[in-house]
């Protein structure tokens, strides 16, 4: 089981952790060449803006006060659930990124079903038919699939499937349809490493000695395969797959741009061209939030998949 | 003296004779290696000689034949302004390779040099670094460097900087890790028993001991800051038009796809081909060089 003190230990560092995350995605903004204020107006009305229009917009979004103040107050409206206002279009930055994060979620989701339904059945067949046809194509295609950008295979997709064969749409989101090519095209690389993963893991399980025992029982190679050695063989995919949320939730920006798709990643590139500071750091806080919860999630779950698993002991 | 140098040399040429050996054995054994190798020397050849064997100027405008077909005179065509598309890929190398180089650099010795300090010093130090690398991976590499070039206005150079800035914390975990294995060993504690200078202990028995991982991630690196640095071109944080970057000429070529399939489909295909390339060069170090270690890197 896990120890306490690992729990304190993990608990204490996860703290220092979050606060660090806090000034980082809070000081981003201030990385801007020059003043704040004047960027964001030049950006907005496309000229140079007076100095009274100047100084009323750092009074009404707070950027007089001294740096540390404006943590302070962002960091305390952070935990009580304020994210700020857009300064754009002037709407609560939480009411933004409450409508940009489900349909993201969906597009992760299904590139995730996308992957886990080709790559868990690909990986298996390489590793049973180990040095085959079979093996030599998958890892083949594999290889092409994490070369692959994303943004080229969207295209790809887009120029056979919508305006050759006419059979999804270009873009937007709009249901089952819409969602199709994104999720593939996000999918694949994630497919091609998941592939990869089972095989390797499957053919390392395939050589223990506990299926040397259950062949040598008679057991068909059918149940040695499935029932005995593809259970402990997906126990490192579980980890890969969270651990690559965050390469999903990456390549979730760019696809969402390539179908012009709502979610957080048009959300966040949008407010990254127009200096939409508070949106940025909204959304660059949700998606560091997401990621490190994925995270700690995927190292509980491995820990309960594979109770050998001691968490803690010599890391501590 | 003269015979001390002389076997110096001696020995330095027999250690490169093997390590020449090495690379040989597995380029012989491993034909996708091989494959990997020669894309990889065929794009640096290219960048670096580009401009001498393309016939067209990568800026030059020809209105007269835009939207061209591939043919005999454009092998992929031309794009929305007439400009060749063959010697705009070419062109286009250098930027890739060149930010790939230099980005990978930067992480590399920044990230040796974290983990080397962090696993050797130990105790607080060790601490701090630690949290700084889970701060930095807290967050989704690409996302962090899309807002570190955006807030710092999209331009090439920023571009390099937020790829720079943000990767090289995969590096300090991993020689982090190789370096706290080691100095436990008791060719260490004999070598700082008999009082052997710090430095001289980095450069003899920590630094030769975490090249291997160092490098093997580096090569796949590579091929992640290319794929990287073409999609924040592409999302136009990074070079802008008319610079023939692929990201950006993919970028371009978007609102043409009905007429002129050529325009994405050849940076597409250049930055494809050159990732692959360092993937299955990677892929072959690590069998080689360090075939314990599974993990992939994958992010930015």
């Amino acid at each position: 089981m896990i120890s306490r003190a690992y729990l304190l230990y993990r608990t204490a560092t996860s703290l220092v952790v979050l606060g660090g995350v806090s000034v980082l995605t809070f000081g981003l903004t201030f990385l801007t060449p020059g003043d704040p204020a004047r960027t964001v107006l030049r950006k907005q009305y496309g000229q140079t803006p007076s100095p009274t229009v100047v100084e009323a917009f750092r009074e009404k979004h707070g950027l007089d006060e001294p740096l540390v103040v404006q943590y302070v107050d962002w960091l305390i409206g952070v935990l009580q659930g304020d994210l700020g206002n857009s300064y754009i279009s002037g709407r609560p930055v939480v009411e933004l990124l409450a409508e940009a994060l489900p349909p993201t979620l969906q597009l992760s989701t299904a590139a995730l079903v996308v992957a886990l339904v080709v790559a868990v059945p690909a990986g298996v067949l390489s590793a049973v038919h180990q040095g085959g046809w079979i093996d030599t194509l998958s890892q083949l295609a594999a290889l092409i699939g994490v070369s692959m950008p994303n943004f080229w295979l969207g295209y790809l997709l887009i120029i056979l499937f919508s305006l050759q064969l006419s059979l999804f749409p270009v873009a937007g989101n709009d249901g089952f349809s819409h969602l199709v090519l994104p999720a593939v095209a996000l999918g694949t690389g994630m497919t091609a490493i998941i592939t990869r993963l089972v095989r390797m893991s499957l053919l390392e399980v395939l050589d223990e000695p506990y299926v040397k025992t259950a062949r040598s029982k008679g057991l068909s190679e059918r149940i040695v395969v499935y029932k005995h050695a593809l259970r402990n063989a997906l126990i490192p995919v579980v980890t890969i797959v969270g651990l690559q949320f965050g390469f999903l939730l990456s390549g979730a920006v760019v696809v969402e741009v390539v179908f012009q798709r709502p979610g957080l990643g048009v959300l966040l590139v949008d407010a990254v061209f127009a200096r939409n500071y508070p949106v940025v750091q909204g959304a660059v806080l949700l998606m560091a939030v997401l990621f490190v919860l994925t995270n700690a999630l995927v190292d509980l779950t491995y820990q309960y998949l594979d109770p050998r698993i001691q968490l803690g002991g010599s890391q501590v | 003296m003269i015979t001390a140098e002389s076997s110096r040399l001696e020995t330095i040429q027999r250690r490169l004779r093997t390590r020449i050996e090495i690379v040989m054995g597995m380029l012989r054994r491993n034909p996708l290696t091989l494959l990997g190798a020669l894309i990889v020397c065929f794009l640096g050849l290219l960048a670096v000689v580009g401009p001498v064997v393309t016939p067209y100027d990568p800026a030059a405008q020809d209105l007269p034949n835009r939207l061209q077909p591939p043919s005999l005179t454009h092998p992929l065509g031309t794009d929305q302004f007439g400009r060749d598309l063959l010697t705009r890929i070419v062109y286009g190398a250098r930027f890739s390779l060149g930010i790939g180089l230099t980005v990978t650099t930067i992480r590399v010795v920044v990230g040796t040099t974290v983990g080397l300090v962090s696993g050797y010093a130990g105790g607080w130090v060790d601490e701090v670094l630690m949290r700084l690398v889970d701060i930095q991976l807290a967050f989704p590499g690409l996302v962090l460097a899309l807002v570190v070039a955006g807030i710092l206005g999209p331009s090439l150079q920023n571009l390099l900087i937020a790829l720079a800035v943000v990767g090289w914390s995969t590096y300090a975990r991993v020689v982090r890790g190789s370096v706290l294995s080691i100095k436990e060993r008791r060719y260490v504690d004999a070598a700082r028993l008999v009082g052997t200078p710090r430095r001289r202990l980095f450069r003899r028995h920590l630094l030769p001991n975490v090249i291997s991982p160092v490098l093997v991630i580096a090569t796949l690196n590579l091929g992640t800051v290319v794929l990287a640095t073409a999609g924040l071109s592409f999302i136009g944080l990074g070079a802008q038009p008319p610079t023939p970057e692929w990201g950006t000429m993919l970028a371009g070529g978007r609102e043409y796809m009905r007429q002129a399939w050529w325009i994405v489909n050849a940076p597409g295909a250049a930055i494809m081909l050159t990732v692959l390339g360092f993937n299955l060069l990677g892929d072959g170090l690590r069998d080689t060089l360090d075939p314990r270690q599974q993990t992939r890197i994958e992010e930015v």
